[in-house]
């Protein structure tokens, strides 16, 4: 078991004949994924990287039977591509396209209510489930098929902590990266929920960083909710207030913003969180024992 | 990016919210034709100059006077223009004031007495929907209103595809208790303000105070207008309003190498790949006893070229006493990496603060051993552990 993807994951590449898209795509089945084709406007019919190249999504899904989707589209049109995928009723939407203006993601977030597609990013590494499906851009080598569910709204933060999980002899189950815009599809209380549901995981890593509350809504449903010991850690405890750190979403507006608050607010609802990045894994173990 | 306020009204004044009529002067002898213009437009006797910076609170440091005659325009133009303006928002030496917005005076005598509101549009990030928050305490910062009087705060909720519905207008012109033409002006207010903020792609609109002046008009008294930079490709107008005198100076020169930099206080540089990472690394300079001196997301490629201009903008730092150089190689490999900072290190030359470089992922091992082959005066590690006691050994 895992969430999101595995190796029934019949994937298909949006922007597949691009630079980005082309890299990955062969990086991915290199790792095994199973990618049934792409999609570039124009280019339908065409043959890439040894797979059959769609005009829309909805060919894909029809022909090659797509389920999940992974967009590398640029951000003037990556709203569109994420529309398109959910209207062809691919289930799984993985954006990892960065820079997408918040008003395009406004409107993406309308066009999804009522959809049976979940939407993961945009702006994130993707969805990776070890030895099964590797659905983004993460280096696939530092994983390891495990027991430790991971969620995160950052890239390299989020393979510093499958690295140690992996030294550390607990591996993941899945690692999933939400992404680090103000709008996002699926949300940290979202990928805990998977977490909490699913068997195979053991313990869960939760990754936040200043800006918004989704990892208080998070908390406080773990809570309620909880089964499973989760292990958090919050970036972002020296930003300064008013500033954007890299990540668009990652600004301190209010005082429930800063890494001070939601990790009082964590705590407080019996999650373990640690200081230092270099104690994830370690935490984990404990924790576990 | 942040507009000035000058700036930010012509946006708001493009979509028919109404705004006082004023003009930008960069000398008093301009402040004082702009005011004569002024004048014969609008009737005003009085005018409001004010500061133009990137900062709020600028009548607490003295950048926003009303003047009462010509003379008096003059003189606060020459006091304002080439200050040092100190707010509550800007750094303690103060932001250089280049230009005053002049306007026409909006506190005139008629029959009502003048109010201030608050107002603002922004995100809100749970519902992934625009919102109005409003008050009929204007004039004060918000989260002191929001702790003192939490009731007196409003919102509503826009509909994306819908829009600012009649009915929102009405109820946010009957929540601020207006009647009579006050009223029907307010209700366009609102409607234009939204508009305003849709076409311009912004990501804040904060208009405090909004102004019901005596004779029951309603203006944006103020406008801090900041813009979504995802969205400026499609705003060519906008983005040349850029002003690079309101940025620091290391800033925009990394952002020419696509360098994500924010500028900090503290005495231990940090080069990282990723933005998460690179708040994480922050915290852990914090955590070995130094105060981090910058953010800076170097991105997926950290070739040669973008590490030796990253350390030359670190380096302008005299406060810098170590540099932490932190990647995670996943697709970029760790070795490719250490030969840009060996390249970088010996390009710049003299380098004399200590270097500690942390390379992990692919191609780490061999990274390590060029770096350490190197001769360079770097320390190297693998683990982000190792790295934080290193930061603390060469601190102490």
């Amino acid at each position: 078991m895992s969430v999101l993807v595995n190796k029934d994951s019949k994937v298909v590449v949006q922007g597949f004949t691009g630079s980005e898209g082309t890299f990955h795509a062969a990086q991915m089945i290199e790792y095994g994924t199973n990618v049934v084709g792409g999609v570039t406007p124009g280019k339908g019919g065409q043959t890439h990287l040894d797979r059959p190249v769609f005009n829309t999504v909805k060919e894909a899904v029809e022909q090659a039977s797509a389920n999940v989707s992974l967009i590398f589209v640029p951000p003037a049109f990556a709203a569109d591509a994420i529309m398109e995928a959910a209207d062809a009723g691919i289930g799984v939407i993985v954006c990892i396209t960065e820079g997408i203006p918040t008003k395009d993601m406004v409107t993406v977030k309308e066009y999804l209510k009522g959809k049976s597609s979940r939407l993961v990013g945009p702006n994130c590494p993707g969805v990776i489930t070890p030895g099964e499906a590797k659905v983004g851009i993460m280096p696939g080598f530092i994983h390891q098929k495990g027991k430790i569910g991971i969620v995160s709204r950052s890239g390299t933060l989020t393979y510093e902590a499958v690295d140690q999980l992996t030294k550390i002899g607990l591996g993941q189950t899945t690692a999933l990266g939400i992404g680090g815009d103000p709008i996002i599809g699926t949300t940290t209380k979202d990928a805990i929920e998977l977490f909490m549901d699913d068997p195979e995981t053991e313990g869960i890593v939760m990754i936040g960083e200043i800006g918004g509350n989704m990892e208080a809504d998070a908390a406080y449903w773990i809570k309620e909710h909880g089964t499973k010991p989760v292990v958090s850690f919050i970036a972002g405890a020296t930003a300064p207030p008013g500033r954007t750190m890299g990540h668009a979403g990652a600004i301190i507006g209010g005082k429930a913003d800063t890494a001070e608050a939601k990790k009082a607010i964590l705590k407080e609802c019996g999650v373990h969180v640690v200081d230092s990045p270099a104690d994830i894994g370690k935490k984990m173990a404990e924790v576990l024992k | 990016m942040n507009l000035h306020e000058y700036q930010g009204k012509s946006i708001l004044q493009g979509y028919g919210v109404s705004v006082p009529f004023g003009l930008v002067a960069a000398s008093p002898d301009k402040a004082v034709e702009a005011a004569k213009e002024i004048q014969k437009k609008t009737g005003s006797d009085k005018w409001a100059v004010k500061a133009q910076i990137h900062a709020g609170g600028r009548g607490k440091g003295g950048g926003v006077k009303i003047a009462k005659s010509l003379d008096e325009v003059r003189q606060y133009a020459d006091e304002i223009i080439g200050m040092m303006l100190v707010t509550p928002q800007t750094k303690k030496e103060g932001k250089l004031v280049r230009k005053v917005l002049v306007e026409q005076n909006i506190y005139y005598p008629g029959p009502e007495d003048v109010e201030e509101y608050y107002m603002s549009i922004l995100l809100n990030r749970d519902k992934g929907q625009n919102m109005v928050m409003y008050s009929p305490r204007g004039g004060m910062n918000i989260e002191q209103v929001a702790e003192e009087t939490p009731n007196e705060i409003f919102y509503e909720l826009i509909h994306p595809h819908i829009g600012l519905t009649g009915f929102q207008a009405r109820r946010i012109a009957f929540n601020l208790g207006l009647s009579g033409t006050a009223f029907k002006e307010m209700v366009k207010f609102v409607g234009a303000l939204y508009k305003a903020y849709v076409g311009s792609d912004s990501s804040l609109f904060e208009i405090n105070p909004v102004i019901k002046a005596a004779d029951g008009r309603i203006y944006a008294a103020d406008a801090k207008v900041a813009i979504d930079n995802n969205a400026l490709y499609r705003h060519k107008d906008i983005h040349a309003m850029r002003d690079l005198h309101e940025e620091d100076p290391q800033e925009v020169e990394a952002s020419r190498f696509d360098l994500n930099f924010v500028k900090l206080d503290g005495n231990v540089g940090c080069m990282v790949n990723g933005a998460g990472l690179a708040m994480a690394t922050m915290d852990m300079i914090k955590m070995s006893g130094g105060e981090p001196a910058n953010f800076l997301d170097v991105g997926g490629t950290a070739d040669a070229k973008r590490v030796e201009e990253a350390f030359r903008i670190i380096l302008k730092d005299p406060n810098v006493k170590a540099i932490l150089v932190n990647i995670f190689g996943g697709i970029v490999r760790c070795d490719r990496v250490a030969q840009g900072i060996v390249d970088a290190y010996n390009n710049i030359g003299g380098i004399d603060v200590p270097i500690i470089v942390r390379l992990q992922g692919t191609n780490a091992e061999e990274g390590k051993e060029l770096i350490d082959k190197s001769g360079l005066k770097v320390h190297s590690a693998i683990m982000l552990a190792e790295a934080a006691s290193l930061v603390n050994e060469v601190l102490a």
